[in-house]
């Protein structure tokens, strides 16, 4: 991924590619497909930000996981979220994505649309993908199956009956086999994938939905060094036409992709600002880099 | 998975189907002192078999494909027998033991009248329509409810459980007005074929062979479709689908819809072969055999549903004659000999058997 983008060959030409079973879409499947993708709505970035989270709290037993917790996320920012365990980095994804129902506040995706009144499929189809944690690929499919099944289409029962793939998603889902450096295992079975690569396979599968906001759960937990360093440059390129928020515990990733950094602690936001300020900030030291990061 | 879709695929179905349509027929026209002669009184046997094969590939679309463990379908595949029954009973109105207009079992009872859901049951066309929707409309309801409050795994496999349990209970009253845990029985015609006829026998088995290729191919395209790739997807990683977009209730609603259906269907092909339906086809042990089926023959791949219940069966009749008090144990022997050995059933087993090592494509990030 470092090293320039291979020119993109229709996938069918690619040595390795192993013809799929599946008939190509008419022109009229085509226009419904294309029409349901016009249909998106689009996040109103006027002000700039994308993601608001306003005084959001949600607890577990009356312990409090997310504590009055307060963050913006630009349009098209690539951020950077790091933080002790059980901070509330992650039920702080599950609250943007729709998992968890936080006791107070609000969340708004760009200045319109509160996501708190929809439910995970319907947050998921406005253009918020979001990476697990652990890896979660469909172990029983190929790889270009699971892009496939990722892509942004129409996702009702009915019509995925009679679905076909049009030769621009098929052109689609070669650019993201290249992107995430899968090009020629698009046959391999999803689970029988390294750990690295299914970790690249499930970024594969947020692009393919065209996300506008990606929330991406330690992707570089268990990666080889090389793997990591493909990973942060797979990260850098995805900002700008997405907006990008990172959760990661590797301080040297974090240095090597990060602009702005958000620390979290107990549930809400302890410092935010660029890697240096935040490495300075006594308080940050004291309940996270104190303890010898 | 795959293996189904290629022309190895197609020749075993070519082959099932020629054996089950063609040479089953051949067999029993062979005259009698044959030796390769099929006799008459097996003819309702494999019929029997094609219905459960019916209802193990309904088993594997939702187990199998979606990662949902059913142990209640008994309750559907009784409910399109019961459907059935009750338009065989009508059909023979005036010739029961009583000579009566209504079934036997309600002169027993001195009932008077027939009960107005027995009404409509006289013309076969509405026990047929009956015999689809009541599961699909008990199935419906029941997943309504169930995937809506995301119960999953073994939860949801003990309420399925739970279901057919009380339909039995139900079954068994007397005032349930179903004829109690006789059941209905003692059959007569359909449409107007004598059902001791062996020409109509062999007319029904065929009947039965040919419903279950044609389901066979049906749950074939359903799974190479997108929408069978989205069920495999539920089944692997179900919160993944979601962030992808998908709902998953309406897929799990409408494939265990189906399910239910299909068992329907094989209900009401059971029971005119059989000759009676009562309420212990609801027993949660029947429903957990019917799971069985599928473990044996190889859970995701159809055709290992099909080869699991004929062959369990095949066993189980075999057993019932020689040594039926050892069934159980034979049973649940096999059921946890194929968990411990052969996770992937009998198919799983002949496919590592055949298989070469696969090459793994190399990754070139
Ligand atoms: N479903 C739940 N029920 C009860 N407690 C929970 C639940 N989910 C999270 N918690 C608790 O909330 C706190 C925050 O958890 P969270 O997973 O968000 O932390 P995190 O910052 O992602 O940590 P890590 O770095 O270990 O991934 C933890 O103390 C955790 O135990
Ligand atoms: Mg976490």
């Amino acid at each position: 991924m470092n090293a320039p983008r291979p020119k993109l060959e229709p996938l069918e030409r690619h040595p390795l590619f192993v013809p799929y079973d599946v008939p190509l879409a008419t022109a009229a499947e085509r226009e419904v497909f294309a029409a349901d993708v016009r249909d998106r709505p689009v996040p109103d970035v006027s002000h700039g930000p994308i993601l608001y989270l306003e005084g959001v709290s949600v607890s577990f037993d009356g312990f409090r996981a997310l504590n009055e917790l307060s963050l913006y996320i630009d349009d098209g920012e690539l951020r950077c979220i790091i933080g002790p365990n059980g901070a509330g980095k992650t039920t702080m994804m599950d609250v943007i994505t729709g998992k968890t129902r936080p006791d107070v506040g609000q969340v708004f995706f760009g200045q319109t649309t509160n996501l708190l009144e929809l439910r995970e499929a319907e947050i998921a189809q406005l253009g918020i993908g979001r990476k697990f944690q652990k890896p979660t690929v469909f172990q029983g499919h190929s790889v270009f199956e699971n892009l496939e099944l990722a892509m942004k289409a129409d996702k009702r029962a009915r019509t995925s009956l009679f679905a076909r793939l049009s030769g621009e998603q098929r052109d689609r889902i070669a650019e993201v086999l290249a992107t995430v450096g899968l090009l020629g295992c698009e046959a391999t079975l999803a689970g029988t994938l390294s750990h690295g690569q299914k970790q690249w396979l499930e970024i594969g599968m947020l692009l393919m939905q065209d996300p506008r906001l990606l929330l991406v759960d330690e992707p570089v937990a268990g990666m080889t060094e090389q793997e990591t360093e493909q990973t942060a440059a797979l990260l850098t390129s995805l900002a700008g036409r997405h907006s990008v928020v990172v959760v990661e515990h590797d301080m040297a990733f974090v240095r090597s992709i990060a602009r702005k950094v958000t620390v979290l602690h107990e549930g809400h936001v302890l410092a935010e600002g660029d890697m240096d300020a935040i490495q300075a900030d006594p308080k940050v030291i004291e309940v996270y880099l104190g303890e010898g990061a | 998975m795959r293996s189904l879709h290629t022309p190895r695929g197609w020749a075993v179905f070519a082959a099932l189907a020629a054996t089950l349509l063609a040479g089953v027929p051949l067999l029993n026209a062979l005259p009698a002192d044959s030796a390769l002669h099929l006799p008459d009184y097996l003819i309702p046997l494999i019929g029997k078999f094609c219905c459960y094969a019916l209802v193990a590939l309904a088993m594997d679309l939702i187990w199998g494909y979606t990662g949902i463990l059913s142990l209640g379908h008994g309750a559907f595949f009784a409910l399109g027998g019961y459907a059935m029954g009750m338009h065989l009973m009508r059909a023979m109105a005036g010739e029961g033991v009583y000579r009566s207009e209504l079934p036997d079992f309600m002169v027993f009872l001195n009932w008077k009248e027939l009960p107005w859901f027995w009404h409509g049951f006289e013309h076969f066309g509405f026990a047929l329509l009956m015999a689809l929707l009541l599961p699909a409309l008990l199935a419906f309801v029941f997943g309504w409810f169930a995937f809506r409050s995301r119960i999953k795994g073994v939860y949801f496999s003990i309420i399925t459980q739970a279901l057919t349990f009380a339909l039995m209970l139900l079954f068994f009253r007397n005032e349930t007005g179903f004829g109690g845990n006789n059941g209905l029985t003692d059959f007569k015609r359909l449409l107007g074929f004598a059902l001791a006829d062996p020409a109509v026998k062999l007319g029904l088995y065929l009947l039965s062979a040919a419903t279950l290729l044609g389901v066979y191919l049906l749950a074939r395209a359903i799974v190479r479709s997108k929408f069978g790739r989205v069920l495999t997807a539920i089944r692997d990683a179900e919160s993944r689908t979601m962030f992808c977009g998908y709902e998953p209730l309406y897929y799990k609603l409408a494939v265990w819809t189906l399910s239910a259906v299909l068992c329907g269907l094989a209900g009401a092909l059971y029971v005119p072969q059989v000759g009676i339906i009562n309420p212990s086809e609801m027993a949660p042990t029947q429903s957990i055999e019917m799971a069985v089926w599928v473990a044996v023959g190889g859970r995701g791949t159809l055709i290992g549903a099909i080869t699991g219940a004929a062959v369990v069966n095949g066993l189980k009749s075999w057993f019932t004659a020689a040594a039926p008090d050892l069934w159980l144990y034979a049973l649940g022997g096999l059921f946890i000999g194929v968990t411990l050995f052969l996770p992937e059933g009998l198919t799983g087993l002949a496919a590592r058997l055949r298989r070469r090592p696969a090459p793994l494509a190399e990754a070139r990030p």
